[in-house]
């Protein structure tokens, strides 16, 4: 008896149609989604899973672009262990398997005159650029990285971007927050992705300034369908799970109204 | 060609459920598989109040499965009662409640409100390896599983099926402690309690240090204790731990199971109940097996 791989609703194995490593350990992959892709919304993710029988459970990535008329996806990602190794190596026409796309995604009503801050650290920043291109609003980009610069370039056609860099080899030296400062920006509204204590900083500058505020959360997940329990946040209502206070990222978010969660 | 089992006097279409924590009450996985397809749904332990679990990071991979501390997180028994049965209810598949708790008066405070509802088995979690109090803690002495197996059947209106842990020495001596508290079915195996280092952070990959370990790398040894227990007991047994296709259930399955849970695969491949079905089907149809029960405990 052969054994035959038939994946269930969402799980699917698609092509990877293109590529690229943007800069050191920083990978940018099309994937040919079919109708994934028409379904796919910004701040939602995709869980890759690798090849390896040994590693079993799927890599969250958050979706960096939709191309709903070519029927693509493109995830821009961190190599940081075994299974983001193994999909950096995919050439096109190699099979990737994908279960997606998963998760909320930004809320992305009419801001029509509103100011708004998209603000990424790090591999956080790659969901602001879907966001970009859907949000309308009048947009200032505040992306924060290490040393090395990816995708920054790519958000220009969008409105102006600020960069922060730790080590001050590109724009402001330090985080996002001290180029907000630095640069005396405002805003009216503020969409964020990165790090926590990014995020905690990010939340209290809304909190201060009256913005109002959507954080997209990271936590380690197991299923990322929301039944596992297993990426939960400490959230200021009760979930509608289990009647805590512990809302899941993948399925009530990753992204959530900044008062809404502890952070 | 028969695939129907008997559990307690509760008849299955086929041996194929779910292991409880991993599916929820079925809404989240209902999206990719048709729950009509299943045995049984065993749900995610339910306590008599609603449980926040422990901190996160509540999971890690590691090769061939992974470690979970999720700590029973659950809404309890009221909501349970009023939003997870009605919608497990919409399906022809039998119930199966798993019950959690702290002290024996949750455990049987949880089993007495089930008295009246339609479930069909209950399934008591005395070997969580990841909360403090309770769970574990009733599983590891073969006289405290006897007494909370006899302090539930004495309450419980539907048959009890207790579920046991492999972290102990002697699993026939657990079992017989089940069956001779009056336990109607016994299920095994729960996680095996683990650890996993971070080394770049220099720190417990799960907040809280230890957790359940379950994934294909544990089969080997659910399917070995299985077995024991089965040469132990006259009980039914409800094998699971690591399987994540048909052939994985038919070892279970001749080693001693009348029926077997899914669990961890389903986090990898959520269509994995349904698919251990049809090649439980295709396996029987192939060897010419009429009826499931010829396989059951096949191998002495």
């Amino acid at each position: 008896m052969e054994k035959t791989e038939s994946f269930g609703k969402g799980k699917r194995t698609l092509k990877v149609a293109a590529q690229e490593c943007l800069t050191e350990g920083i990978y940018s992959m099309w994937i040919e989604a079919e109708d994934m892709a028409e379904a796919a919304a910004p701040g939602q993710f995709l869980s890759l899973y690798t090849r390896d029988s040994g590693h079993l459970l799927p890599r969250p990535v958050s979706i960096c672009e939709i191309d709903r008329d070519k029927g693509m996806l493109r995830i821009v990602y961190r190599v940081a262990g075994f299974g983001t190794e193994e999909f950096s190596r995919y050439q096109p026409g190699e099979p990737v398997i994908v279960l997606g796309p998963l998760g909320n995604g930004f809320p992305l009503e009419d801001k029509g005159g509103r100011r708004a801050f998209l603000v990424g650290g790090g591999i956080g920043i790659p969901p602001m650029l879907q966001l970009a291109k859907e949000l309308k609003c009048q947009k200032q980009m505040v992306l924060g990285y290490r040393d090395k610069l990816f995708l920054n370039e790519e958000f220009a056609r969008f409105g102006p971007v600020f960069v922060a860099t730790e080590d001050g080899s590109a724009g402001t030296r330090g985080n996002v927050l001290d180029a907000i400062k630095e640069q005396g920006l405002e805003a009216d509204v503020v969409y964020a992705c990165g790090p926590k204590p990014m995020l905690r900083a990010v939340k209290d500058l809304a909190m201060e300034r009256g913005m109002e505020c959507w954080l997209s959360l990271e936590e380690r997940m197991a299923c990322g369908v929301g039944a596992c329990l297993g990426c939960v946040c400490r959230s200021k209502d009760t979930d509608s799970h289990s009647h805590v206070k512990n809302k899941r990222v993948c399925k009530d978010g990753p992204v959530f109204a900044a008062g809404e969660v502890e952070l | 060609m028969n695939t129907k089992v008997s559990l307690a006097g509760v008849e299955l279409k086929n041996p194929v459920m779910t292991a409880s924590g991993t599916f929820g009450s079925g809404a989240e996985y209902g999206e990719f598989v048709d729950l009509n397809r299943l045995g049984a749904v065993v749900t995610k332990g339910v306590a008599n109040v609603p449980w926040e679990g422990n901190p996160t990071p509540r999971v890690a991979e590691v090769r061939g499965g992974m470690l979970n501390a999720i700590g029973l997180q659950n809404p309890g028994i009221d909501v349970f009662i009023k939003r997870d049965i009605p919608f497990l209810r919409q399906y022809d598949t039998r119930i199966i409640v798993n019950v959690c708790g702290k002290t024996r008066e949750d455990y049987l405070e949880v089993a007495e409100r089930l008295g009246d509802q339609p479930v069909d088995l209950l399934e008591i979690n005395i070997s969580c390896p990841n909360v403090k109090e309770g769970g574990i803690a009733f599983g590891q002495d073969p006289k405290a599983v006897e007494a909370i197996t006899r302090a539930v059947k004495d309450r419980a209106k539907q048959p009890v099926i207790m579920k046991l842990s492999p972290n102990v020495t002697d699993i026939g001596e657990t079992a017989r402690a089940a069956e001779a508290g009056g336990a109607d079915v016994i299920s095994l195996i729960n996680t095996l309690t683990g650890m996993k280092i971070d080394i770049n952070r220099r720190t417990f990959a799960l907040a809280n240090k230890t957790g359940g370990m379950s994934g294909p790398a544990i089969k080997p040894i659910a399917v070995r204790m299985v077995y024991q227990a089965a040469q132990a007991v006259k009980l039914p047994i409800i094998g699971m731990g690591g399987i994540v296709d048909w052939e994985d259930a038919l070892e279970f399955i001749m080693a001693g199971a009348t029926a077997v849970s899914v669990g961890t695969a389903n986090f990898f491949n959520p269509y994995a109940t349904v698919e251990i079905v049809e090649g439980i089907q295709a396996f029987m149809k192939e060897q010419g097996v009429q009826d499931i029960q010829e396989l059951i405990g096949a191998v002495r």
